[in-house]
């Protein structure tokens, strides 16, 4: 209710994503095994689309293969964000003690590394996981209010027995009617195309 | 399934050498230490020492490891295991190599000078335990707990090769559990009993876990230089995979870290709490040339190879792989050897020949019972149950 009311004022909510402009989100195929997604995503994959995914109720062993998916760059977010943490502690700590607000504390120097380790590594390992967390969140785009897939109520049987391909309609191979009938040849039980 | 060819050393293979070049480095060991030891037989005793940690934590490191997979039932590295096996199956060729030291025990272990304790009050408190008969008695139970442990799993790991009885598999899953406590336990004790009290004033209990963590990183690093040795001299290159290499550098990986924290963690209270009968070991390594040795362990045993080690393709490779468990050897014996040595040597680092020579004789004898080991066995548990589920193996 809240966001309604800011989005008729024309306002995003914060930290929310959301999907392109457009009339239609995409085309969305149900398969009836997990062999026929593999082969079809294959071929979407050959076909040169970029914008689309698989959806299945387990996960299916090889999958991000034959889908063409490229190596996440989430590692180098968390290194990023552990190191971050890491140097952000150790300086804090180095500034606080050997500068700013200099104690003796038990009669060892100012500048006592050791003491400094545990934060260091505490806060390392902190922003490493917001790094993790954050960084999986902000690469699927979540959160997300809703998704146009939800619409479909043969989609409901993603968590249950069926198989799915959605190509979106942004995709610069996106062709309404063109991507239906390949998903159709490509041995789809059911074909639809989906509103935003 | 594994032919029975496929996973043994061929006729006429380089490595069946493997033995003899072994033996060869003992003999020269051996008539090295014999020598130069008579000359100085502080320095002999404390080589020696060093050298037959160095490798006695390498078999114990296999049995950990081993003993861990059965545990929880690991099935990647069975392809492994039997390389495992065969490092710990020279436990009771270390049993052997330990009896040099009950030599020159008085050249290593003040409590064990005849009326050292009269004069040390804290060494007459602590004479109860550090008596040459209960250390004597202490050894045996070690070694017969950890020959027990290790001819059990080899054998019957063995056995399974010819028979594929599972039940072989089930029996020694329910041994692992067990066996993992006697051999925590033992090995804390023996490392207390063999390096700390080298300097008995000593206290940290933490020290049997910092024993611990080097003996695994220091066996995990042999397998990673052996593993992609061995593929690289055509044995088991077909069985085993990017994903087998890639699960070791895992393992190398997280305990360069395991290793770091325990061995900061027992610094950082002694250094925090600054208690003279503690402190006065890390001073001891803190002075002269050891500081340095001490930041080498620092730089080298943990954040070098930490960082090195943090990426996919490096876990993958064999060669990037075996240049990382080559690095952590070193640092493994570094390690050892910063624990050992100052106690001879306070006024800094002094290597000797002496170093050598009980390395090559100690390291010869290892090799050489590895060597030996593969030429006469499968390198690979050919009928473990779940052998298909670990060459099938895939890191999602």
């Amino acid at each position: 209710m809240a966001f309604d009311s800011l989005r008729s004022l024309g306002a995003k909510p914060p930290f929310v994503n959301q999907l392109p402009e457009g009339p239609y989100y995409g085309v969305l195929a149900e398969f009836a095994s997990p062999a026929d997604l593999y082969q079809a995503c294959e071929r979407v994959r050959d076909e040169g689309f970029t914008r689309w995914d698989a959806h299945t109720p387990f996960p299916v062993h090889g999958l991000e293969k034959a889908m063409g998916i490229r190596r996440s760059p989430l590692p180098w977010i968390v290194l990023a964000a552990g190191l971050t943490g890491a140097i952000g502690g150790f300086g804090l700590q180095w500034w606080v003690h050997a500068s700013a607000y200099p104690l003796v504390i038990s009669g060892k120097p100012f500048f006592s590394w050791p003491a400094f380790i545990p934060i260091t590594f505490e806060l390392g390992v902190l922003f490493a996981a917001f790094g993790a967390v954050f960084g999986m969140l902000g690469l699927n785009r979540l959160p997300m209010h809703h998704h146009p897939l939800f619409k479909s109520k043969v989609f409901e049987r993603v968590t249950d027995d069926a198989f799915f391909i959605s190509i979106e309609s942004w995709d610069p191979k996106f062709d309404a009617s063109a991507t239906r009938k390949l998903l159709t040849s490509l041995g789809a039980r059911s074909v639809e195309l989906l509103e935003s | 399934m594994i032919s029975n060819e496929q996973a043994t050393i061929p006729p006429g293979h380089s490595w069946n050498r493997i033995p003899v070049i072994g033996a060869a480095c003992a003999v020269l060991g051996v008539v090295g230490c014999a020598v130069l030891g008579p000359g100085n037989p502080k320095q002999f005793f404390f080589s020696w020492l060093m050298a037959y940690l160095f490798f006695l934590s390498l078999a114990l490191g296999a049995l950990f490891f081993t003993l861990f997979m059965y545990a929880c039932q690991g099935g990647w590295g069975i392809v492994v295991r039997r390389m495992c096996e065969t490092v710990f199956a020279t436990i009771p060729v270390m049993a052997v190599l330990f009896v040099p030291l009950l030599l020159g025990l008085q050249n290593l272990y003040p409590w064990s000078v005849p009326g050292a304790a009269e004069q040390d009050a804290l060494l007459r408190w602590k004479s109860p335990f550090l008596n040459v008969p209960f250390f004597l008695i202490r050894a045996a139970i070690y070694y017969a707990c950890w020959s027990f442990i290790a001819l059990f799993y080899y054998r019957l790991s063995r056995g399974q090769d010819a028979t594929g009885d599972p039940a072989i598999s089930a029996r020694l899953r329910k041994f692992a559990g067990p066996a993992i406590i006697v051999l925590a336990l033992t090995s804390t004790f023996a490392s207390i009993d063999w390096i700390v009290s080298l300097t008995p004033h000593w206290y940290s209990t933490m020290f049997g876990v910092y024993f611990f963590a080097g003996s695994f990183i220091g066996f995990i690093a042999l397998l990673s230089v052996l593993v992609p040795a061995m593929r690289g001299a055509g044995l088991l290159d077909t069985v085993i995979t990017a994903e087998h290499l890639h699960d070791l550098g895992k393992f190398l990986f997280a305990f360069t870290a395991f290793w770091a924290y325990i061995g900061f963690s027992q610094f950082f209270l002694i250094w925090y709490a600054n208690l003279p009968e503690e402190s006065f070991w890390f001073k001891a390594r803190l002075e002269g040339s050891w500081e340095i040795v001490s930041l080498l362990l620092m730089a080298g045993h943990f954040g070098v190879p930490f960082f090195y080690l943090m990426g996919r393709d490096v876990k993958r490779n064999g060669l990037t792989l075996a240049v990382g468990g080559i690095w952590l050897l070193a640092m493994h014996f570094v390690d050892i050897y910063w624990q050992v040595m100052p106690t001879l040597h306070p006024e800094g680092i002094r290597p000797s020949v002496l170093d050598v020579a009980a390395f090559l004789a100690v390291g010869g004898c290892f090799v050489a019972a590895v060597g030996w080991l593969m030429r006469r066995q499968a390198l690979v548990p050919l009928r473990d149950p779940r052998l298909d589920e670990s060459l099938a193996f895939e890191n999602a």
